[in-house]
């Protein structure tokens, strides 16, 4: 391991370790290097049993559970049939799985949309220099700092119907109350209102760690060659955060798809089923209805629509930085 | 050298021990090696003082059945996983609580022991209460008290408006039309997304004959159209499909609806509401004569499978949770009804605000009584039926024909 250190360090040193560097300057022999890589795999243990409880018994059980009939019984007897893909054709047949599909598309798309374009807004306006920068830029982190089954629920008190803050402030400003949660055409747009609230410190955070690190010099040479202001932006900052810019919507689709406890708090999915997505489903499936099959099968159709997304974002990626570089 | 390598792979060895540790720590204390017997019990009672009290009473219990017993507590968001979970691994518990609409699913697992075939006497309980621990003919559970759902009112605005209190369905009507005002709803109800939402309804299902399993009956698309068209004609907001019964409890307390749905437990608080003059009276009924039909609620003690000695000492510990002496003082601790009917009727005397609520548990039935394992169907398909209508999206039939369809399907 630190074979330049041993050699170089003056006065007595732990024999074995001495033995150690010296066999490997000169050439190990096979068996020593053997051993080490042994010792090497054992290091690598830890992870590997981590990754082996922690991910691959997981989903390798969450999909073995779909094509089986699973119910509150198998807990006892462990008897789970086989039935193919049943519970699959089940899921995609059901009644809601249109709405479902177009409430997680419009809810993780609007969602994203106005996350990034707010948190882009927010990281330039910090990355200039300002007093008390520093400050406000921390209280913007707020809302991730607080538990979302906190902020839901003050969030639901403020866009209750009749005694809520935000239609009080509405009312004040001569504008008619807004049925938040209550009408179902408000009901999914009101929540991503809150998701957008909460996503927000997290774009804006990854995007300026990201502009801090487009050099000043840039926007001085290309201030010198008249470029400022929105062209410096179109033609420096965003080329340069491109990057970035893909690894924050990756994330950000990532967790916006599968967002289960805002709606659950806001909204329970309701009303009549407006803001249900695929991650309410999934839950009231399995954990409410007790049919652990059909839930998993739901569930794995969410992980594969996220990892499709995502590999498609990771090769674009790819591609912006082979331009880049 | 060696001791170098020893060295590192002492330090691979402790990195992975947490990870060992976990794998195999979910051993039960399940060995039989003489001494008292060692029993477990568990429940969703995280809150004090109901944690304490409840371990206080389990641990008596157990020492007259000549045991002792650890007792756990997990949050009832967790609940059913962790009771799953334990079904699953063979460590089910040998005293475990259960949620009276989960019943006929736990009981469906056979992880837990009839109740009958423990010779537990059950002759003082109310039938409606053996009904609620039933599933397919056995009795599974026995619940020490039970609540249920009232009318609770506003008496101070009932008599500004001069109106007597509803007893009927066009009484329940006329009387949420005059009592709307500017200030304040008629009536208010929980019709959130889930059970809370579904449970409030039921009474009006049942009390004109209805079914959970036949949703589009003449009685149920009756008691759907009379309900929902409380909201729709404005007498209770339109907010209330986003409202549990906490939420229809903060808008009766304050004085924003003269009525409203809800259970015993919300009483303390409702006492502690300063101002507000309330009382309760049954649910009204379609019409004069109907006897009001309300689902119950409470939680049952069950017993776990494991060997017959075990089973017998927790039969005797879940017999002396339900002994009517204990029954009493949990109800009047509690604003629950005694399950036993000699100590209920005392505590409608003693308490004389309890009085219509141990008078609907008389009449009321289980929760899942006609539904079973379905209930979590019907919950779901009834309470998005209801808010469909509410919100104006779906005509009463339409809504029904769908809640029916999502049944009949699982």
């Amino acid at each position: 391991m630190s074979t330049p250190a041993s050699t170089l360090e003056p006065g007595p040193v732990d024999p074995d370790t001495q033995g150690v560097a010296v066999t490997t300057a000169q050439g190990a022999p096979r068996g020593v290097l053997r051993r080490r890589r042994w010792t090497m795999w054992w290091f690598v243990l830890p992870a590997a049993l981590y990754m082996l409880a922690f991910f691959a018994v997981p989903v390798v059980n969450n999909i073995t559970t779909s094509f089986r009939e699973y119910t509150t019984a198998t807990f006892y007897t462990g008897e789970a049939p086989f039935v193919g893909f049943a519970n699959y054709v089940d899921v995609v047949t059901s009644r809601t799985f249109g709405r479902i599909t177009f409430n997680t598309a419009i809810f993780t798309l609007v969602s994203l949309a106005a996350t990034f374009v707010i948190g882009l807004a927010l990281a330039v306006y910090f990355n200039a220099h300002f007093r008390l920068n520093a400050v406000l830029r921390s209280l913007v982190l707020l809302p991730w700092l607080l538990p979302l089954i906190i902020s839901s629920a003050v969030w639901r008190r403020m866009m209750e119907g009749t005694s809520g803050v935000l239609n009080e402030l509405l009312g004040l400003v001569g504008l008619g109350a807004v049925p938040w949660l209550t009408d179902p055409s408000v009901a999914l747009y009101s929540v991503i209102i809150v998701n957008v609230w909460v996503g927000i410190p997290f774009v804006m955070v990854i995007l300026y760690g990201g502009l801090q690190e487009i050099p000043q010099d840039l926007y001085e040479a290309a201030s010198l060659d008249g470029a400022t202001g929105a062209r410096a932006f179109r033609r420096i900052t965003w080329p340069l955060l491109r990057p970035v810019v893909v690894i924050v919507l990756m994330l950000g689709f990532i967790y916006t798809i599968r967002v289960l406890d805002i709606v659950l708090a806001l909204t329970g999915g309701g009303p009549a089923g407006a803001s249900d997505t695929y991650a309410t489903q999934a839950y009231q499936l399995s954990f409410r209805d007790f049919q652990f099959g059909t839930g998993a099968a739901l569930s794995n159709i969410l992980i594969v629509v996220t990892l499709l997304v995502a590999a498609v974002q990771l090769r674009a990626n790819r591609r912006a930085s082979d331009l880049a570089g | 050298m060696t001791r170098t390598r020893t060295r590192r792979a002492a330090l691979a060895a402790v990195l992975a021990l947490p990870l060992a540790l976990g794998a195999c720590s979910s051993s039960s204390g399940d060995d039989a090696s003489g001494g008292p017997l060692e029993l477990t019990a568990l429940d969703y009672y995280t809150d004090e003082p109901s944690h304490t009290d409840t371990e206080k009473r389990l641990s008596d219990c157990a020492a007259q059945a000549g045991a002792t017993i650890s007792h756990s507590s997990v949050p009832s968001s967790q609940y059913n996983a962790r009771v799953l979970q334990q079904v699953s691994a063979k460590t089910v518990p040998d005293v475990v609580m259960v949620n009276n609409p989960d019943l006929p699913q736990f009981a469906s697992t056979g992880a837990l022991v009839p109740l009958t075939d423990l010779d537990v006497d059950t002759s003082g309980y109310l039938p409606s209460v053996l009904e609620t621990g039933q599933y397919e003919g056995d009795l599974y559970g026995l619940a020490p008290n039970v609540n249920t759902l009232v009318l609770f009112y506003n008496t101070q605005m009932l008599a500004d408006a001069g109106v007597a209190v509803p007893t009927t369905w066009p009484e329940l009507e006329a009387a949420a039309a005059a009592l709307t005002t500017p200030e304040h709803q008629g009536f208010a109800y929980a019709a959130a997304s889930g059970t809370e939402g579904t449970w409030t309804f039921i009474p009006f299902l049942w009390g004109n004959g209805g079914s959970q399993l036949d949703l589009t009956s003449p009685q149920a698309q009756e008691a759907v159209s009379f309900y929902t068209g409380l909201a729709t004609k404005g007498y209770v907001s339109t907010s209330a499909v986003n409202w549990t019964q906490a939420d229809a409890k903060d808008q009766f307390a304050a004085g924003r609806a003269a009525m409203m749905i809800n259970g015993p437990w919300q009483i303390p608080s409702l006492n502690a509401t300063e101002g507000l003059q309330w009382a309760s009276t049954t649910i009204p009924v379609p019409a004069a004569g109907d006897t009001p039909v309300a689902p119950l609620g409470g939680e049952l003690w069950t017993v776990g499978r494991s060997t017959p000695e075990r089973e017998q000492a927790a039969a005797s510990v879940v017999t002396c949770l339900n002994a009517p002496q204990t029954q009493l003082a949990t109800a009047l601790q509690n604003n629950t009804v005694p399950s036993d009917s000699a100590s209920a009727q005392q505590l409608a005397q003693q308490q004389p605000e309890m009085a219509p609520i141990v008078q609907t548990v008389t009449t009321a039935k289980a929760l899942t009584s006609d539904s079973g394992l379905k209930w979590p169907a019907v919950d779901a398909a009834l309470s998005t039926a209801i808010q469909a209508v509410i919100s104006g999206q779906e005509s009463v039939p339409d809504a029904l024909a769908a809640a029916q369809a999502d049944v009949e399907a699982q």
